[in-house]
């Protein structure tokens, strides 16, 4: 299956039933260079739209807002050790968690990655 | 004749251009200053005595046995030290500080007359209340004045800055939530995208969940959208009014009968309050906790950190839960109640040890004393017509992010920057290379690439027409494709661009010699 993308700017990968979740490459220049990431633990649960993660940079920080419902799986510690990594691969390597998924309705609702580059220009 | 034969040459030779370095690393009276760890040495400062005779070290052990590293400094090597620091600082005293929401204005000489005076300046908080009759009349003047400009009926003065002044708003309202038996329900703070920081923060610090308002297309709170988020739940909201894009919230007695039907509080943070002070009464327009920044509304001195003084303004609904201690008068004595058997039983507690910044209350006394009523108004009638002037002034090369007037601060944003290669932080960085303290960017977060400029009421036009000149200039060298002049500046100051990426990925928030035996020993 394709990347669906959010309007907040996460990209959204499934395998199975397991969705591997990031921040866009657009977001990650909009914030500059991250400086520091918060992860959640393994086996929280979120619904869509809850806070999931921090993500800070020199100018700012912000939330990551889980973009489906679902049971984190597993987590990227390389970016929490190394922030700078989400800035040179946002897209691959800057992933920042992985959710079981409750909902597959839900990917519906997301944009595709024509749609998210319209939506972004 | 008498001659002078020293031939010594009084025209200067025409070699402007050429500029080697120098053998010192000073560049003539900018000294390249090292830090005071690495200055002096132990030789030529200090006594050291013998341990004495018969003495019996009790210490257990714990004797230091190694050098403290502390600085080797002569009195005056160490006063030069800060003095030569000092120079390469910048102040409101060296030129305007344009930094928005940070209401950066002219101190006035007075006022720290008046802070000086012995009776002010040489007393002690512990003293009996019987000796400090006038700095207790001081303060209780001062609220007066206070409650009058806000239309309010009670001010704790005690908080000691206006992020502490919003701790007390917020912890009144926690106290009257919990007297209401609805703490455990009413759980969620509304605050707009454009507030500052330390709003959501404190609601945070107080255990609420913050939820973000939008802004509508003018830069203002979308009433509709605030109104969505309306319930029973909501405990309070926090809003700045004028917000930090510079413009009034044009609803905000909308947002107050919002906020009181659903049975919440309303917080308005008073950062921006230069700019209605003699012109509208917070009270008036159904807020029912407010702080007060004299570091910024009444001219008290700040920066660097401190000090500041965030006295809070709280409604009927909230008076009842200021914290301790405040002034009373008995009779004709003052007198300070300092714990909740006095009389102050629904107080929320005590915030601070003493009763406040007594230094900053006498200066911003003595700055409304000397304005009065109608000079305070006229200073904030002032300041808004400054950032207008300013307004219009820049619009003619930069971006205004939000049309039509401002109050007393003006927002522009970087489309004017658009495809010229420079970013708000490389204009910004120019400006020291003009020698202009830059102005607040990237700040509000609602406006991409922030440029928040705020003149205050100090300057005279002809120092605002020199400042808008200086950015024109810069705005039209950026977008006629002259990077070079941007993208390593500040090319003039002591020190160039600084890392702040590696200085927040990897802090050193420590001095450490850079000995092998002290690093070997780390």
């Amino acid at each position: 299956m394709s990347r669906k993308f959010t309007e907040d700017h996460e990209w959204i990968e499934v395998a199975g039933d397991v969705a591997t979740i990031g921040i866009t490459k657009h977001a990650a220049e909009q914030l500059g260079d991250v400086v520091f990431v918060e992860l959640p633990d393994v086996g929280v649960k979120f619904s869509k739209g809850d806070d999931m993660a921090v993500v800070e940079s020199v100018k700012a920080a912000s939330d990551v807002y889980a973009p489906i419902d679902g049971e984190v799986v597993e987590t990227n510690g390389a970016i929490v050790d190394d922030p700078a990594k989400v800035n040179e691969d946002a897209d691959d390597k800057g992933w920042f968690v992985k959710v079981k998924i409750d909902n597959p309705q839900q990917l519906e609702d997301l944009m595709d990655e024509s749609a998210y580059k319209d939506f972004v220009a | 004749m008498s001659m002078n034969n020293q031939g010594r040459p009084t025209t200067p030779p025409s070699n402007e251009t050429h500029c080697p370095p120098t053998h010192t690393g000073n560049k003539a009276l900018q000294i390249e200053e090292a830090l005071i760890f690495e200055q002096g040495d132990f030789v030529g400062t200090g006594v050291d005595f013998a341990p004495p005779k018969g003495l019996t070290p009790r210490l257990g052990g714990l004797a230091r046995d190694a050098a403290m590293h502390l600085p080797g400094l002569s009195e005056p090597e160490a006063m030069r030290h800060y003095v030569r620091l000092s120079q390469k600082n910048y102040a409101i005293d060296m030129g305007p500080f344009p930094l928005g929401s940070c209401t950066m204005k002219h101190n006035p000489r007075l006022n720290e007359k008046m802070a000086r005076l012995p009776g002010f300046a040489h007393i002690h908080p512990l003293q009996p209340t019987s000796t400090v009759q006038g700095a207790l009349a001081l303060i209780d003047v001062l609220a007066s004045w206070l409650k009058e400009l806000t239309g309010m009926p009670m001010v704790a003065m005690s908080p000691k800055a206006g992020a502490h002044g919003e701790l007390c708003g917020m912890m009144a309202i926690k106290a009257a939530l919990v007297a209401r038996g609805e703490a455990e329900t009413r759980v969620r703070v509304l605050a707009p995208e454009s507030a500052h920081g330390t709003n959501p923060a404190t609601a945070a610090q107080c255990g609420f969940k913050v939820d973000d308002i939008p802004a509508d297309k003018t830069g203002r709170v979308d009433l509709q959208a605030f109104k969505k988020m309306l319930g029973p739940d909501v405990a309070a909201i926090m809003v700045t009014n004028p917000n930090t894009c510079g413009l009034f919230e044009r609803d905000i007695r909308a947002l107050a009968d919002g906020v009181h039907e659903v049975g919440g509080y309303f917080y308005c943070d008073g950062a921006n309050f230069n700019a209605i002070m003699g012109k509208v009464k917070p009270g008036a327009l159904g807020i029912d906790a407010m702080h007060i920044n004299l570091h910024k509304t009444f001219s008290t001195p700040h920066g660097g950190g401190g000090p500041g003084s965030g006295p809070t303004v709280l409604s009927e609904a909230l008076a009842p839960y200021a914290p301790v201690p405040y002034v009373v008068k008995n009779a004709d004595q003052y007198g300070l109640v300092e714990k909740r058997s006095q009389g102050a039983e629904t107080s929320f507690g005590r915030m601070t040890a003493f009763h406040g910044q007594m230094g900053m209350f006498v200066r911003a006394l003595s700055y409304m004393l000397s304005h009065g009523g109608d000079g305070l108004r006229q200073a904030a009638e002032d300041a808004v017509l400054n950032a207008n002037y300013v307004r219009v002034l820049l619009a003619q090369e930069m971006s205004q992010a939000f049309a039509g007037p401002c109050m007393h601060e003006c927002l522009f944003d970087d489309g004017f920057l658009k495809n010229s290669g420079v970013d708000t932080i490389d204009f910004a960085k120019a400006m020291i290379d003009e020698g202009y303290h830059p102005m607040t960017m990237y700040f509000p977060l609602v406006v991409h690439g922030a440029m928040l400029i705020e003149p205050t009421e100090s300057e005279s036009k002809e120092e605002l027409d020199r400042f808008c000149n200086a950015l024109l200039a810069l705005a039209r060298e950026a977008k006629r494709g002259n990077q070079e002049k941007f993208k390593g500046a500040p090319l003039h100051a002591p020190r160039r661009r600084l890392d702040e990426t590696m200085a927040a990925r990897k802090p050193e928030l420590r001095w450490k010699p850079q000995t092998a035996e002290y690093l070997a020993a780390e």
